[in-house]
């Protein structure tokens, strides 16, 4: 049952007669459905499922770990648990997460075009992460890898006898869904927004999927080449990364994180743009900074590009190199730290409403801050050295990926949610899974920093005894956790049937995608709209964002 | 940059929705090709590092490497290739123009290069096999030991001995360390030339899937001045995977040739 909700609905809503979801019926409309928002729900449901699969192995890890001996787990079984969350959860869910989902969604509405700019290749993208996704279960259940996500040479390309290739093929699949979705994002923007939608007019959440995008487009066919060398390698023993053919391993540490460190930012990237959205709605004033937010977007992007090797400090780089990307790592904070400081700025002398996006939020702007800050501990060179390899990394990226990226995925879901379904989620219960999901976030990963700092190191499934105590604490706040990103799995569903008629806008929110019915019509707009003034103009005069 | 109000008169069959007009569409798939080149630089940017590492690393097993394949026909497929673009861009013009049977020509002839082209790749690499050049093994056996060349054979065929022969006419970039040595550091070489070559064979096997595609629709008459964007952006991929081949050639084929003929 739907309870009261913050901000009142002044008159009984009722549901469009026509929109995307009842256009067309039947399995092969969605199959075949070339519109971005239902391509968007077919991603929702996908990686949904990959995110409760990466959640399983990760409960298993959490399992093993309350007690010190290695009892539940064979070591190599572990090694397989651990592997199979990472690649699950970064491949399968956090890169797409709110590109594929929220960005498909919502890019054109915002940006006031019909669609995508291809259509065809949208849904092609889907297909390709399908394709991707089954050889990733494929190697799943042949056994497992046990490889540890970042897939380093020589013990990758060598020496273990796990399905490496059907693994590496299907992240390579993946990959390509991802250039495709940051492709039809980058030629979107700049090609298809309505008249009168400047650059300096365009939501931020749109400026922080483009920046994540140009990092996809740029970013991932460098990790497909890696892939493919190591997938030659594994499948034809040539040397390229063996040292007893005189090949480097050290190079394909290189060549994956010249991905895969800006990876991180095409996860996180989009999740700010959601966070921009919510905090300045239920703020009710202009969003701070606009120019700063949009262009630290970009900057991270850019930064981002040249920080790699300072997850390789101990791989026996160069003091000289290791100094510089310690400097430019150390640099990434500034554009990160301008939207945390525009964020604040923001919702100061605002009137602030604790609806669950903005409580979302809210967690996002804690955690993130948490976890960025210990980044700089990481990227400063002697502390890396301590902490490297322990638990202190591991709490360090949860708390970017999970506290950041899936807080912010959450908060826009139930944002955007009456948009997509027409519907209302029940508040009551949805503030009380983003407690439950911040309680317990911080109780699993917390004690992580701790057991790090005091030399826990990750990857073993025994450990000292003196550190039970904070594993048990740790494995309990992932049972809390696992309760809050259940909670919402079960009242989205529930919402779909018995949620309250959302009506167009429910949060008076600003935007053209708020200006459309919900859930929209298949081509979005009735006409292609006009936008006459800047985003965000709440609080003034609460004017009518769009002329007709 | 903003979406274009003005609207074509006439309807044209291949307007898709999510366009205003003709001409916003093809704007827009001429971008798109534009990113998605991108993509592919970062893509053979990504070998190409990795290749230069190893050259500067292992350079006397490079320029062994590099000498024992056919300057000759890496040429003849340079030319090969030059000539399919011009057929490509002269396809380009033609369905600007609107010449249906101009079109058509252009673009099969632009195939029977391309054909070619890996035509000449494969017996290049039917030469390295009978030469025991391939590096790596598979299912367990060596790729050299199935053409009947000495199983684990370190001096691969006959790299070795012409690394001596080059040495012996007193060639100044030969190492000090043994000939057998830096016969085996070719397998590096050999490895990239087959991924750098097979990468770039696998993009022109694409681009003729992608121009039999073509074929067919400049059959039908479906391009014309209004629309030829296809044609345009298929155009654009073959030049791209043509500049690749350009920076190939000389990588692979043309490592210090004069030290070792000097």
């Amino acid at each position: 049952m739907s309870t009261v909700n913050q901000v009142a609905i002044p008159k009984v809503e009722v549901m469009p007669e026509k929109h995307y979801l009842n256009d067309n019926y039947g399995i092969r409309s969605w199959l075949l459905t070339k519109d971005h928002k239902r391509i968007a729900v077919l991603y929702l449901f996908t990686i949904t499922f990959f995110f409760f699969l990466g959640g399983l192995f990760a409960a298993l890890i959490r399992l093993e770990l309350l007690t010190p001996q290695g009892d539940l787990f064979q070591s190599d079984t572990y090694n397989k648990l651990f592997t199979m969350h990472g690649v699950n959860m970064i491949f399968f869910f956090l890169i797409p997460s709110v590109p594929a989902v929220l960005g498909n969604f919502l890019v054109p509405l915002m940006v006031g075009a019909k669609d995508l700019a291809f259509p065809k290749i949208n849904l092609l993208s889907w297909y390709i992460f399908i394709a991707g996704a089954a050889f990733a279960l494929a190697a799943l259940v042949s056994g497992g890898v046990d490889t540890g996500w970042t897939f380093y040479t020589p013990l990758s390309s060598g020496f273990l006898k796990t399905p490496v290739v059907v693994l590496g093929v299907g992240i390579l699949i993946a990959g390509f869904a991802s250039i495709f979705t940051g492709l039809n994002f980058i030629v979107t923007v700049h090609r298809m927004r309505a008249p009168g939608l400047t650059w300096g007019r365009l939501p931020l959440f749109v400026w922080a999927n483009y920046a994540a995008s140009l990092i996809m487009v740029l970013g991932t066919p460098v990790l497909a080449i890696t892939l493919i060398l190591l997938v030659l390698e594994r499948g034809f023993h040539i040397g390229i990364f063996d040292p007893k053919l005189g090949g480097d391993p050290v190079l394909f540490q290189h060549m994956f994180w010249f991905y895969s460190h800006p990876a991180v930012y095409i996860m996180i990237l989009p999740g700010m743009g959601v966070i921009s959205e919510i905090i300045t709605c239920f703020s009710r004033k202009r969003v701070f900074g606009y120019t700063f937010i949009a262009f630290s977007s970009i900057a991270i992007a850019v930064f981002g590009f040249v920080v790699w090797a300072h997850h390789m400090f101990v791989a026996g780089i160069s003091t000289y190199s290791a100094l510089v990307f310690s400097l430019l790592s150390f640099a990434v904070a500034i554009p990160s730290a301008v939207k945390v400081f525009n964020w604040t700025a923001t919702m100061y002398k605002g009137s602030v409403t604790l609806s669950t996006p903005m409580l979302y939020a809210l967690g996002f702007i804690g955690l993130f801050t948490i976890g960025g800050l210990t980044g700089l501990f990481l990227a400063a060179l002697g502390l890396d050295i301590h902490v490297h390899d322990t638990y202190f990394v591991v709490a360090h990226f949860h708390y970017v990926m999970v506290g950041g990226m899936v807080m912010a995925y959450l908060g826009g879901l139930h944002f955007w949610w009456p948009k997509m379904t027409g519907r209302l989620y029940p508040e009551a219960w949805a503030k009380m899974a983003a407690l439950i999901t911040f309680i317990g976030f911080n109780l699993t990963f917390f004690p992580q920093f701790i057991l790090g700092y005091l030399g826990m190191p990750r990857r073993y499934h025994a450990y000292p005894e003196e550190f039970q105590v904070l594993n048990v604490l740790s494995s309990a706040g992932a049972s809390v956790l696992a309760v809050g990103f259940i909670l919402p799995l079960i009242y989205f569903l529930y919402s779909l049937r018995y949620g309250q008629v959302a009506g167009n806008n429910p949060w008076k929110a600003t935007g053209l995608e708020w200006e459309t019915t919900s859930p929209p019509p298949t081509h979005n707009f009735e006409e292609t709209p006009i936008v006459t003034c800047d985003p965000y103009n709440y609080g003034d005069d609460e004017e009518v964002h769009v002329v007709k | 940059m903003s979406n274009n109000q003005t609207t074509t008169s006439a309807h044209h069959p291949a307007h898709v929705h999510q366009f205003d007009s003709m001409e916003q569409q093809n704007e827009v798939a001429s971008f798109g090709m534009w990113v998605f080149l991108l993509t592919e630089i970062m893509m053979f940017g990504g070998l190409f590092a990795a290749y230069l590492i190893y050259r500067i690393k292992f350079y006397p097993a490079f320029v062994a490497g590099s000498t024992s394949i056919s300057v000759a026909w890496g040429f003849a497929n340079t030319l090969v290739l030059i000539g399919s673009s011009w057929t490509m861009a002269m396809g380009v013009w033609a369905a600007q123009q609107g010449k249906r049977k101009a079109q058509v020509w252009f673009i099969l002839a632009t195939m029977v290069l391309g054909a070619a082209f890996l035509g000449v790749k494969a017996k290049e690499y039917y030469d390295k096999y009978e030469e025991c050049h391939i590096p790596g093994h598979i299912i367990g056996k060596e790729f050299n030991a199935w053409g009947g060349c000495k199983v684990g054979d370190p001096s691969m065929g006959n790299i070795a001995e012409e690394i001596r022969d080059a040495k012996h006419h007193g060639d100044p970039s030969i190492p000090e360390n043994s000939a057998i040595e830096t016969a085996k550091q070719t397998q590096i070489f050999f490895s990239f030339y087959f991924a750098m070559t097979g990468l770039h064979a696998t993009h022109m096997l694409i681009g003729l899937g992608v121009l039999t595609w073509l074929l067919f629709r400049a059959k039908r008459g479906e391009f014309g001045p209004e629309y030829y964007s296809p044609v345009e952006n298929v155009g654009l991929y073959w030049h791209f995977v043509d500049i690749v081949w350009i920076f190939l050639f000389p990588l692979l084929y043309l490592i210090s040739r004069h030290q070792h003929h000097g």
